[in-house]
């Protein structure tokens, strides 16, 4: 299976008065897995209807592998997606339906009916060819789905939220599932998601978007440990910002504030070494699973943490974070770590 | 005892519905087979065959004018469909200025009388000499069929998913393939539909045929129209039998055909 580059080139995307996407440049490696992460409305599922050519572009340019596609018709571009609600046609069987964009290219019986069973082998559905779609279970039609697309060895994969259907359970086996077969085929990919933890774990490269551009490019880790403003950060859940006075306890920096994540930040009865302290009374204590998230208030402002006890409303506590998990944002909002910061070890706990 | 009541209501009521249903129905098939029906009798003095004999007889015009009925209604459903399927996929899928506008455009056949519209369409035809002709008649016929034509391969295309084209053109697929593929196939229900209700139409409509087509076509609502004015009861009781034909055997079809999902986008 051939793959490819895809660039973007000051894409811009006008519906009416609105600008959807507003010149959004990217490079997307051979071969790379890139998830399209925001929340809605922020012109991801835009941007791949951009590529597969369903969003006529305003001025720009996109190329696969250096060749211009911006002015092709959606079915000259060679690129197969995978729509959030499949999208299977429903008047042809599971065979049918994969082996109609064979069908397309002028492909003989036989070499179709053998592309498809071995899809459907590749799948785990091999006995379901005959099958009508409407038979199918939600996890069974995203994998024909894919399979559909798939079948025509596309030089570019285009997913849109291909798991937002799925019961939790069914998502996360899809989703390692789909990761490798995406490395075993060496797919150039995109996926859009709204779902930061299955961009996390899903993708070599994340490109945050958020009205219409890009905020930041970047892997997984780095995206999670430094994101590039405040409101990246709370979109990448960091629920808590603390503003520091200079010097604070040890915590030499420049930042206007910080910001950590709940499950990083516990309450202790005494101040700790090598972390942010801050005296705090407990507001509200919920049980979690594993442990008990806590609110508390310090200096009239709400932080959330957790305690491996419950904690009583009213009761005088300290707020410890970890120094290594502030992640430190100037006056102007935007994070002081440079955007090639990596933390070795600190990934998706 | 108290039960009773409503149960005895309702079955009242079930059979008054039955009888004015039902009642001119078993009328039409007393007359069709009567062949001395006099003024004080309950019910006629002597039965048989003798006119369906009468009206199929070569001479009599029933066999040409069921098929002037027939050949008219297909020739009304393909050029009415011919002409709703563009514009239904058009109005359904294409922003459209004044979409709703033209919606009721095809409405408005409907809200007028028809009389006076088939009288002043018949004076327009005569002077393009279209009176008379078969043509004409169809022409005339499709006039009241496409309303449902448009209206129903509106809601049909409208109740395809756009995602299912997009994905057929994803895969390669040029956008008269979509169409011919994915697009027709999904709403063949809808548009089979709404080819039945121009067939119905037609082959019941007397008001247009009769200014346009007689008396050079003659049709079987007009042969019925014809039957009953001369007296001939039970001539036009068995014609309005043969035209019942179709109607029931259809709505049978369409019931099937008709899913709500088409159903609910109607007039959308």
């Amino acid at each position: 299976m051939q793959s490819t580059s895809l660039t973007l080139d000051n894409v811009t995307v006008r519906m009416g008065q609105n600008t959807i996407l507003d010149s959004i440049s990217l490079s997307v490696p051979q071969g790379s897995f890139t998830c399209l992460l925001g929340p809605s409305g922020c012109g991801k599922t835009t941007l791949l209807r951009a590529i597969a050519g369903f969003a006529p572009l305003e001025s720009g340019d996109m190329a696969i592998d250096a060749v211009s596609i911006a002015a092709l018709p959606p079915e000259k571009r060679q690129t197969a997606m995978v729509f959030q609600s499949y999208a299977l046609w429903p008047h042809m069987s599971v065979a049918e339906n994969l082996a109609y964009p064979l069908k397309l290219r002028g492909i003989d019986r036989a070499s179709r009916a053998r592309k498809v069973a071995r899809i459907l082998d590749l799948l785990d559905l091999a006995e379901f060819g005959a099958r009508s779609v409407a038979s199918l279970s939600g996890g069974q039609r995203q994998r024909i789905a894919l399979g559909r697309a798939l079948v025509i060895d596309p030089p570019i994969l285009l997913l849109d939220e291909p798991l937002s259907n799925l019961d939790a359970a069914i998502r996360r086996n899809l989703r390692s599932e789909l990761r490798q077969l995406q490395r075993q085929l060496g797919i150039t990919t995109i996926m859009v998601t709204h779902d930061q933890e299955e961009a996390l774990s899903m993708a070599d490269t994340i490109v945050l978007m958020r009205s219409g551009k890009i905020a930041q490019v970047a892997a997984p880790e780095a995206l999670y440990a430094a994101p590039v403003d405040i409101d990246a950060a709370r979109f990448m859940g960091v629920e808590n910002f603390i503003t520091t006075d200079s010097g604070e306890m040890g915590v030499a920096s420049d930042a206007a504030c910080f910001g950590f994540r709940s499950m990083s930040a516990s309450i202790c009865l005494h101040p700790l070494a090598g972390h942010l302290n801050r005296k705090a009374v407990v507001i509200d204590s919920a049980y979690a699973g594993d442990s008990y998230q806590v609110l508390v208030k310090s200096d009239g402002e709400l932080f959330s943490a957790r305690s491996s006890t419950p904690q009583l409303a009213g009761a005088q506590v300290i707020l410890c974070v970890p120094a290594d998990a502030l992640i430190p944002f100037g006056a102007d909002k935007n994070c002081l770590i440079p955007t090639d910061y990596r933390t070795p070890g600190r990934t998706l706990s | 005892m108290r039960a009773l009541f409503p149960r005895l209501g309702v079955a009242v009521l079930i059979g008054l519905v039955a009888f004015a249903v039902f009642g001119p129905l078993i009328n039409l098939v007393i007359w069709a087979f009567a062949e001395q029906w006099f003024f004080p009798n309950r019910l006629p003095s002597q039965w048989g065959f003798m006119f369906w004999e009468r009206v199929f007889r070569p001479r009599a015009g029933a066999w040409e004018a069921l098929g002037n009925s027939v050949g008219i209604a297909l020739a009304t459903v393909v050029f009415s469909m011919a002409l709703a399927i563009p514009a239904g996929y058009a109005l359904a899928r294409l922003v459209l200025p004044f979409r709703h506008l033209i919606m009721l455009v095809f409405l408005l056949p409907q809200a007028f009388p028809s009389l006076p519209i088939f009288v002043n369409i018949a004076a327009m035809f005569y002077g393009l000499g279209l009176n008379g002709t078969y043509f004409g008649v169809i022409l005339v016929h499709s006039l009241p069929g496409l309303v449902y034509a448009v209206w129903i391969a509106t809601a049909a295309f409208a109740a395809t998913d756009i995602a299912m084209e997009e994905a057929a053109r994803n895969l390669g697929a040029s956008p008269l393939r979509t169409f011919r593929d994915i697009t027709l196939p999904q709403a063949a229900p809808g548009l089979m539909a709404a080819s039945i209700f121009v067939f119905l139409d037609s082959i019941d409509e007397f008001t247009g045929t009769f200014f346009v087509g007689t008396p050079d076509i003659t049709t079987l609502p007009i042969l019925m129209f014809n039957a009953a004015m001369g007296g001939n009861y039970q001539i036009a009781a068995i014609t309005a039998l043969i035209l019942l034909i179709p109607s029931v055997g259809f709505m049978l079809i369409i019931e099937r055909f008709l899913k709500s999902d088409v159903l609910a986008r109607i007039g959308r």
